[in-house]
């Protein structure tokens, strides 16, 4: 680990106005930002740790039903909190399907979502990469390749976005609150993550300096709370990311579908929302055709970047699974292992 | 550069000066602090040795800046148990046969003890495995683990209930 500048900012005017210095990190719980540090990947200049920024910690319920989560809400906090878990089962069971106890007590919100990846190129030095070296190359093509992109990739770039949380967030039209040298914006979460194209080293939209603040989920959202999954296949069914994974939701009234909203996670270098799909489901009746089509949809575009054509085929699977599941009622309470396609005691289209 | 700060470790205050920003809790613990229970095991999150409670909630001690922990409290596993009496996961991992080797096994007590103060896990032992998957056994000694897990929660729940009659 290179050696650092280390500031604790007072107030998030300070910390913005630290972050101005070139070679500037924020540093939250540092779950991801050390790891890199330690095994050279990153290398600031200057880290501004904005674990003591005040207002930033809380769950605030919006006038009109939505919720404001705070940047250094953590993890744990947020999964746990009934009156969250109850309103975004699927978001809380997204957050505890991910890392393990110990890193969801520290890891904060807006961690979560600056999270890099885990494409072992990326965080090898002796391997080419373009999205940490720019026009190095991408030793991932043609190399051990498995784990990787199989939508929104490039010749530049096949590495995917690890996270769990953002999968049901996108899904459910979360908005990114950011602060920077020019001021408040806002932006939806959808928009927060780059596909690498030409320039993967870009890898989400924030400006230089700006800092996330908050994350919100808007009203009309909490119409799913009683028809909404998450679900996720991993290697290990603990402590382990994604290989696919899923976020729906069914608006259900009059025995059939009103909206619904589906998002993949494992398949590329964002958090994938499938509109598409979610369309295609609209005022029809919840049968596993209909839902066959929608997944069929979901992955119309996807082709494999490497050794990983069966990503497609279980993400299509997955996916029809989740809205079956999601069409049989969220479960009272969340499973023992969370997000687990083995623990999914209700649904019963995909067996048939 | 130099960094002061002041952590409470196992209930005793220490004021600390430190002269590189890198020095983890971890490091800190085990370096400066003589208190090598804590073991740097993969030194990435990824295996568990580290865990510590920071104000009451067990995290990976390898993955923060002791610099960050000004005014916090931190529980390491020297200071679970009373004198010569073991705390109660100590001693239901004695019971239980919770260990083989021992590297991991002060990760894994400071991490059950924190896992019972969260008290998600019920009496189930599916939701005890899974809330204890980011401590890693090399030696396989899980099944024990898991049972002194259960017991130790058992015993200290049974053991308020008394305290509350």
């Amino acid at each position: 680990m290179n050696r650092f500048d280390y500031i604790q900012p007072k107030t998030v005017k300070e910390a913005i106005a630290a972050a101005s210095a070139p070679g500037s990190f924020y540093l939250a719980a540092g779950t991801n930002l050390l790891d890199l540090m330690k095994i050279g990947v990153s290398s600031p200049v200057r880290i501004i740790d904005i674990t003591r920024l005040p207002g930033l910690d809380e769950i605030s319920w919006l006038p009109d039903g939505g919720v404001r989560i705070g940047a250094l809400v953590r993890n744990s906090d947020l999964a746990y909190d009934a009156r969250f878990a109850r309103t975004f089962p699927s978001v809380a069971e997204a957050v505890l399907s991910g890392a393990s106890a110990q890193l969801r007590n520290a890891a904060t919100v807006s961690g979560n979502l600056m999270q890099r990846t885990r494409c072992a190129y990326f965080q090898d030095l002796a391997s080419a990469c373009n999205r940490r070296q720019p026009f190095s190359g991408c030793d991932a093509r043609g190399g051990e390749s498995r784990l990787h992109a199989v939508l929104g990739w490039s010749e530049h770039c096949i590495a995917t976005h690890p996270s769990d949380f953002c999968v049901p967030l996108v899904a459910l039209d979360a908005v990114v609150e950011l602060e920077g040298p020019d001021g408040v914006r806002e932006i939806a979460l959808d928009a927060l993550h780059a596909l690498p194209g030409t320039t993967p080293e870009r890898e989400t939209a924030l400006q230089p300096g700006e800092l996330i603040l908050a994350v919100r989920l808007p009203a009309q959202s909490t119409v799913y709370a009683s028809h909404a999954r998450y679900l996720k296949l991993r290697e290990r069914t603990s402590y382990a990311f994604a290989l696919v994974s899923t976020a729906v939701a069914l608006e259900v009234g009059g025995g059939a579908i009103r909206s619904a909203r589906i998002a993949l996670g494992g398949v590329a270098a964002k958090p994938w929302r499938a509109r598409e799909a979610e369309t295609s489901l609209e005022n029809v009746a919840p049968t596993p055709e209909a839902f066959a089509k929608a997944a069929e949809l979901a992955l119309v575009d996807a082709r494999p970047s490497g050794d990983n054509t069966f990503k497609i085929a279980l993400a299509r699977n997955i996916v029809a699974r989740a809205l079956a599941l999601a069409h049989d009622g969220t479960p009272k309470d969340i499973p023992a292992l969370p997000a687990s396609p083995f623990f999914a005691t209700v649904g019963t289209f995909h067996a048939g | 550069m130099s960094l002061s700060f002041s952590v409470t470790i196992n209930g005793e205050v220490h004021a600390i000066d430190l002269d590189d920003p890198r020095v983890t809790l971890l490091d800190l613990l085990r370096e400066r602090l003589a208190l090598t229970g804590a073991k740097k095991g993969c030194d990435r999150g990824q295996c568990g040795a580290c865990t510590v409670l920071v104000d009451g909630r067990r995290i990976n001690s390898c993955l923060m800046l002791a610099a960050s922990l000004d005014g916090s409290a931190v529980t390491t596993i020297e200071g679970l148990a009373s004198g010569d009496v073991l705390h109660p996961v100590q001693a239901a991992f004695v019971e239980h046969d919770g260990f083989q080797c021992g590297f991991c096994t002060p990760g894994q007590i400071m991490s059950a003890v924190g896992l019972i103060a969260e008290g998600h896990a019920g009496d189930d032992p599916e939701r005890i495995r899974e809330l204890m998957s980011g401590n890693l056994c090399r030696c396989g000694a899980y099944k024990g683990i898991a049972e002194a897990v259960l017991d130790a929660q058992q015993a200290q729940k049974s053991g308020k209930r008394k305290d509350a009659a």
